[in-house]
């Protein structure tokens, strides 16, 4: 055609480019199709079924993470845990309480409408609203206003550092779809009325939800009008739960799935065996520690007239006592990071000095307990759970062994999560095994101030021992108001660092997690807070 | 016999009410969805709040009594965790549980009267002798292990059969079938077998005991007197007259299968209502778990009724103790 260009008379030429551009672009929509048809599958075996396809229907940290396929937020995380721009394209403060956000041009939905100011504004007020389960996502929020179609300012209740960090999990929806379909409140358990979004989504996300059977597959296509370049070669997403996790294996052995982001521990070797199977494996997050009950008795014990964990020496014992090389070879095999830190490595706050332990000393914990007055130690109740950390129940055996061998009497409480909540809720119970990944801000204050302040207000509201010290709620309040980085984070590992001192908790690790994948996934991007991000993932 | 009827409407009614109530009380004890519901970033005054709004904090008798009063009028609210009506989550999953069943049933059939039958009449054969020690184990094994076992052979080694799922199904009004497509025919082998195997040993058991009762009465030494074949003898006479028991047996243990089909639903993530339920527990999902826990008592209530209401149509003793408690003197 390019050949005919130069000789065509002008008539000709201009009803040879029209029909250039008309071949271009349905060439656009078949290539988009052909791609659909031909294109890889990707089906993922999860270990549950998400919640809803509303991400303002259930505070939960996996069913946001699939969603953000389909839902995208003004910022993201990037494979790395960096912000970057997504819906916005950048940021400014006006004033200490005044955000100021550019959005990207040209986005639409999947239903097509374009993406503005408008929509920005309807999501934040839809997530804020007072029956949404979410509105914790974004504690210092106060208002937001459109300035004009592709510039919207948020209003925050005083100078807040961590807006960035909160805005990645919030989703933008589409305001006239939810006044279209009377979605524009969260839904509402208490009234008992089921909303549009529950069952039906509309995003701007790489990928469009086609089709859901809960429980069974919800598939995902992909979205040929995404505004950010596709690094990935995903045409077809099958999200398949699968609860059972022997089931799971076998069903990644036999090569009915693809991929699964919950591997587990147990069964690495045997899938790490299997030539077509490969395990992907690191350290999340979350850290594992051993919280005291600080309060002035004992909840569960043989001393009843004071506590005994308010002695410093009492809890560096315990802390002695732990043989930690022995619960990571025992009860972790050998895949969880010790640490003597209160934050994972790659939370803004941490130091590499918080992360020395005190070494394993039996002889050194039991002269403590001696000096302390327990030459023959005391019985206190240990609640751990059988559902909630990696290998809950193996680590809290192991230690309650350890703590026995140095004299001390653990009640070792074992439950469902469901039930042993609501216990430490009350503050029953004298130690507890407490794992914090300081999701969803990506920052040591999310642990500061949700577990180390002294309750007051909004802050505090796990702290369920009275843990903390004066000195570092001063500093957590400092770092709340403190916008610059450079100030704010070595505040926060001040205060991190008190904590450690006072053995106000027992550090344990950093849990492990493992994914598992078939030789049809060339790569992926595998990040400590165990999101899968099928936008970076390439198959063969 | 309306009054008959009236009376057991009325007994079925108040089960169903105490295993409500029963329910409820054990729901204090499964822990509390709110911490489940909200995320870590949630204040003490947005957790209360919704602890209010959803009404925990009422009485655990008036929780009860709002509960009975919106179910009566076919109200079962929304899932804390889904979000969905109650009634529609546990509507689209039955037939998922129910076709399982039913293909369960079936195989208990086919496989244990042939079974039975053959364990009776050749009793001493080493094969009998086998069976009946197979028959103990499949009393024994628990579903989740066979179900583990047949999905590493077939599934993981040979790679016949589909190890989680129900395959492709149909949509055919508010029912969904996977009875219609290859791949949801091959889905349903592995389930049915697991949730059969202890029917099967079940309906052998029942069989053989039968079996072995009526060969020794006068009728069947009479048939054989006359020269009957074996075949006759033991399929058109003895038989028939053993299956009165087991047809009674299976159909009560319909509702055992639907309630305990939970395991064998986890185990190969079959997407009916006992998978359903065990969500709803782990996420303290109150308004799911009580509809599953009334659905199924229905499900008992009204198989026994039927059950009793077919023996009373069988049997008029029954109905006349019924009538009038003095009937017998009469």
């Amino acid at each position: 055609m390019n050949a005919t260009d130069k000789t065509a008379p002008r008539g000709v030429k201009r009803s040879l480019l029209a029909a250039a551009a008309m071949s271009l672009a349905l060439l656009g929509v078949g290539a988009s199709t052909v791609e659909a048809q031909q294109g890889k599958t990707f089906r993922w075996g999860a270990a549950r079924e998400i919640a809803s396809l509303d991400p303002y229907s259930f505070g939960e940290t996996f069913t946001l993470s699939v969603l953000n396929h389909v839902y995208e937020g003004l910022v993201r995380y990037t494979g790395d845990l960096k912000i970057e721009p997504a819906l916005a394209e950048s940021w400014e403060t006006v004033s200490p309480t005044v955000w100021r956000f550019k959005l990207r041009q040209g986005v639409t939905f999947h239903n097509g409408a374009p993406f503005t100011a408008d929509d920005v504004v309807a999501s934040l007020v839809r997530v804020t609203h007072e029956t949404s389960p979410l509105k914790g996502n974004l504690p210092a929020y106060k208002s937001a206003r459109k300035i004009d179609d592709h510039t919207v300012e948020i209003e925050v209740n005083g100078p807040y550092p961590l807006l960035l960090n909160d805005l990645t999990n919030i989703y933008i929806l589409d305001k006239e779809w939810m006044e279209a379909n009377g979605a524009s409140l969260p839904t509402d358990s208490g009234k008992g009325i089921k909303g549009f979004a529950t069952d039906n989504a509309n995003g701007t996300g790489p990928f469009v939800v086609e089709s859901r059977r809960a429980d069974a597959r919800t598939v995902f296509v992909v979205n040929p009008k995404w505004w950010d370049k596709p690094q990935h070669n995903i045409a077809r997403v099958e999200f398949l739960p699968i609860s059972s996790a022997a089931t799971r294996v076998a069903a990644l052995l036999s090569g009915e799935i693809d991929f699964t982001n919950v591997a587990p521990l147990q069964d690495l070797q045997r899938l790490s065996a299997s030539p077509e199977v490969k395990v992907l494996q690191t350290n999340e997050l979350r850290t594992v520690i051993f919280a005291f009950n600080l309060k002035d008795k004992l909840f569960e014990s043989d001393v009843t007239d004071k506590n005994p964990l308010n002695d410093i020496r009492v809890r560096e014992a315990m802390y002695r006592a732990i043989d930690i090389d022995g619960v990571q070879r025992r009860a972790m095999r050998g895949l969880s990071r010790n640490t003597g830190a209160l934050v994972a490595p790659a939370i803004p706050g941490y130091t590499p000095e918080q992360d020395a332990r005190l070494p394993f000393d039996l002889d050194g914990a039991k002269k403590l307990l001696t000096d302390a007055g327990y030459p023959n130690g005391f019985s206190f109740n240990f609640n751990c759970q059988s559902d909630g950390l990696v290998n809950e129940e193996e680590f809290c055996q192991a230690v309650a062994s350890m703590w026995s061998r140095a004299g001390l009497r653990p009640n070792l409480s074992l439950g469902p999560r469901s039930t042993q909540t609501p216990k430490r809720v009350r503050g029953e119970f004298d130690v507890i095994s407490f794992g914090w990944a300081n999701e969803p801000m990506i920052d040591a204050y999310s642990i500061l101030i949700q577990v180390m302040r002294s309750k007051s207000g909004s802050g505090g509201v796990f702290n369920w021992g009275n843990w903390g010290r004066p000195a570092i709620d001063t500093l957590i309040d400092k770092a709340g108001v403190e916008l610059d980085n450079a100030k704010r984070i070595p505040m926060m590992a001040e205060a991190l660092m008190i904590a450690k001192r006072e053995h106000l908790f027992i550090p344990m690790h950093n849990q492990p997690m493992a994914w598992a994948m078939r030789s049809t996934v060339a790569a992926t991007v595998q990040a400590s807070d165990n999101k899968p991000r099928l936008w970076l993932t390439r198959m063969r | 016999m309306l009054f008959f009827i009236a009376k057991r409407l009325v007994n079925a009614a108040g089960v169903m009410l105490t295993v409500a109530l029963i329910a409820f009380i054990i729901f204090r004890f499964v822990g509390d969805p709110v911490e489940l519901m909200l995320n870590e970033q949630a204040s003490q005054a947005q957790r209360d709040e919704l602890r209010q709004r959803l009404g925990l904090n009422n009485n655990m008798l008036v929780q009860f009594a709002t509960f009975v009063a919106n179910a009566a009028r076919g109200d079962f609210g929304i899932s804390y965790r889904n979000q969905q009506e109650v009634f529609t989550l546990i509507a689209e999953r039955f037939p998922a549980t129910f076709e399982l069943v039913l293909m369960a049933t079936f195989l208990s059939l086919a496989i244990g009267i042939p079974l039975g039958v053959y364990t009776a009449i050749r009793r001493d054969t080493v094969l009998a002798r086998l069976l009946e020690f197979i028959s103990v184990l499949g009393v024994s094994l628990p579903s989740f292990a066979l179900g583990i076992l047949l999905i590493l052979l077939f599934s993981v080694t040979l790679q016949w059969l589909p190890a989680f799922g129900r395959g492709e199904v149909v949509q055919i009004g508010g029912w969904s079938t996977g009875l219609l497509t290859p791949s949801g025919r091959l889905a349903l082998i592995m389930p049915s077998v697991t949730l059969s195997l202890f029917q099967i040993t079940l309906v052998m058991r029942l069989v053989r005991a039968e079996m072995l009762e009526t060969m020794r009465t006068e009728f069947i030494r009479f048939a054989r007197a006359r020269g009957l074949t074996d075949r006759a003898v033991h399929f058109r006479y003895a038989l028939r007259n053993c299956l009165m028991p087991v047809i009674t047996v299976t159909g009560l243990q319909i509702g055992n299968l639907i309630a305990f089909a939970l395991v064998t639903e986890t185990v190969f993530q079959w997407p009916g209502m006992g998978l359903l339920f065990v969500q709803a527990v782990t996420f303290v999902d109150i308004p799911v778990m009580a509809a599953y826990l009334m659905m199924v008592s229905f499900i008992f209530v009204t198989l026994n009724l039927a059950v009793d209401l077919a023996y009373a149509y069988v049997d008029p003793r029954l109905r006349e103790d019924a009538v009038a408690g003095t009937a017998n003197g009469r």
